[in-house]
């Protein structure tokens, strides 16, 4: 738990800076590179052990509690394991794009929190196109899965990159159009003006439905559980990380946490108030939110069985895709015809637009013959 | 002078980049090369502040088309030794180098206007005044979105079972 104890003395630090902040172009670069890096290794460490401890008590068992108080040292006996591991690279494989892929699909990842704030005016970039940014960088990183499988020159690692390709290509368009919701409220694609509009009421409750869509479309983004066919164990034995070992694999593999915590940190912002909150300090609310928002995957994990490759592409561009367009409809009507309408009244037209979207559009989807019900 | 050293580089990457496209016998490299090459491409409109147009640039041609084509290029056979009947090495080669004269003579005679003005800070609402307002591109956006419509209901149409 390094992070949590260290964080708030070097974010006050930042505050004592910012008066005259941004003092030099290369310190403020520095800082927060390091202070990004730590913070993604560190959040992974944390949330493979609370993930792991997790599902142990969901799954009415224990989870690792042997190496230190609470099994806290697991995750660190875990990357010794991994970095003292044979490096191998399978003979027929194409050795550069092998070596390449785990950074390419680390780097994009990394590159997103560049504009996620930490706090007011802690970021590394306040870009004018913040979210279009983080959209187009993370539609780098599936380079890196294709990579990775294609290099491997094994069928299984191969069948996986192109499903977690296909579920990519997917997933993108609702998500993008359920951000459209957000930036529309707002009026800018800039992450710290997203997050200063929800100084009274988070986005959660203004677009109920576009969180819903979002945070199912992050989960198949990032290849959490309902959507993790990409490394389905019963099908594809591992997925496209098959054939890596050591060093390479413990880079993917903290590539996909980092992609879970990116989601986590992106739903903080875009629609649970990114670090606003009453009496305690701003980093210690933007943790309590990302975490919050990761158990809840977790949970989702431990309850939802895996689903197949013809149900997610359905859900996608059947349920997804028309509910993400409807929401941005409601909202532009909203916004044109009744700007001045009080936000709670919004609220509670959404909320109830939500209820009846979701349960009469699950009356209409049907998945091979069958109708499937809520 | 920093922008003169990153844009140096980002050329460089570009062209060669772009080279490796076309020389490298295997496909699915030729492609990745492609990607690097739309992404020096991409640095290069940051270094002229133009951010929207970078992000897009990435993610439309990386993102979408570049991913595509890889989706393309797992489909078909040959993929590490590119394709073997080929014989179109010469005429290929003739008619890239009249297309480099006719580019090379068209940008060294354009007297390409230049702007005195600082580049506008946020160019989104700009942009999108621009497109969408009076006086603006209106058509030219709904004309390619007909377009694209249409090409979408041809793909499906295409694939389509009987």
């Amino acid at each position: 738990m390094a992070i949590l104890s260290a964080s708030p003395n070097s974010f006050s630090q930042l505050a004592v800076l910012s008066s005259d902040w941004p003092g030099g172009f290369w310190l403020h670069w520095v800082f927060f590179t390091v202070i990004i890096l730590a913070f993604v290794l560190n959040t992974a460490l944390i949330f493979i052990w609370l993930e792991r401890r997790a599902l142990g008590r969901l799954q009415v068992r224990l989870g690792p509690n042997r190496v230190g108080p609470f099994g806290l040292l697991q995750p660190i006996a875990d990357v010794l394991k991994l970095l003292t591991k044979e490096d191998m690279i399978p003979a027929k494989g194409d050795k550069l794009v092998f070596w390449l892929a785990p950074l390419v699909a680390f780097v994009p990842v990394l590159m997103i929190f560049a504009v996620i704030p930490f706090q007011s005016g802690a970021l590394l970039a306040d870009l004018n196109i913040g979210i279009l940014y983080v959209v187009a960088i993370s539609s780098v990183a599936a380079v890196g899965v294709f990579m990775a499988g294609w290099a491997s020159n094994n069928k299984y690692s191969l069948i996986g990159a192109m499903r977690d390709v296909a579920m990519l290509i997917s997933y993108e368009i609702p998500i993008v159009l359920s951000i459209v919701g957000v930036v529309l409220i707002t009026g800018s694609l800039s992450l710290t003006e997203i997050v200063g509009a929800q100084q009274n009421i988070p986005f959660i409750l203004l677009q109920p439905l576009g969180f819903l869509i979002f945070f199912l479309g992050s989960l198949a983004e990032s290849n959490r559980t309902p959507f993790d066919l990409v490394e389905a164990d019963s099908e594809l034995v591992a997925g496209y990380h098959i054939e890596y070992s050591g060093m390479k694999f413990a880079t993917l593999f903290l590539a996909e946490y980092a992609e879970v915590i990116a989601m986590s940190a992106l739903m903080t912002t875009l629609f649970l108030g990114g670090w606003q909150g009453p009496l305690l300090p701003p980093i210690i609310w933007f943790l309590t939110k990302v975490f919050a928002v990761f158990l809840l995957i977790v949970w989702i994990r431990s309850t939802i069985p895996r689903l197949r490759i013809d149900q997610v592409m359905a859900f996608a561009w059947k349920f997804l895709l028309p509910l993400a367009l409807i929401n941005l409809l409601i909202t532009s009507l909203q916004i044109v015809f009744w700007p001045e309408a009080s936000p709670w009244l919004i609220v509670f037209l959404n909320l109830v637009a939500m209820a009846v979207l979701v349960l009469s559009w699950s009356r209409f989807f049907r998945l091979g013959g069958e109708r499937i019900e809520v | 002078m920093g922008l003169e050293i990153a844009f140096w580089v980002l050329a460089v990457v570009a062209i060669a980049a772009a080279l490796a496209v076309v020389t490298l016998r295997n496909v699915f490299r030729a492609a990745l090369s492609l990607i690097l090459c739309f992404l020096a491409v991409a640095g290069i409109f940051v270094t002229l502040s133009a951010d929207f147009l970078a992000a897009v640039q990435i993610l439309i041609y990386v993102g979408a088309i570049a991913v595509l084509i890889i989706l393309a290029i797992m489909l078909t056979r040959e993929v590490e030794r590119g394709s073997l009947s080929n014989k179109l090495v010469v005429p290929v080669l003739i008619s890239a180098i009249l297309f480099f004269g006719v580019a090379t003579f068209a940008m060294l005679n354009t007297s390409w206007p230049v702007v005195s003005l600082p580049p506008a800070e946020p160019t989104t609402a700009l942009l999108a005044s621009k497109l969408f307002g009076e006086d603006g591109f209106i058509l030219t956006v709904e004309i390619a979105a007909i377009l694209l419509l249409a090409t979408i209901i041809g793909a499906i149409t295409i694939v389509r079972e009987k």
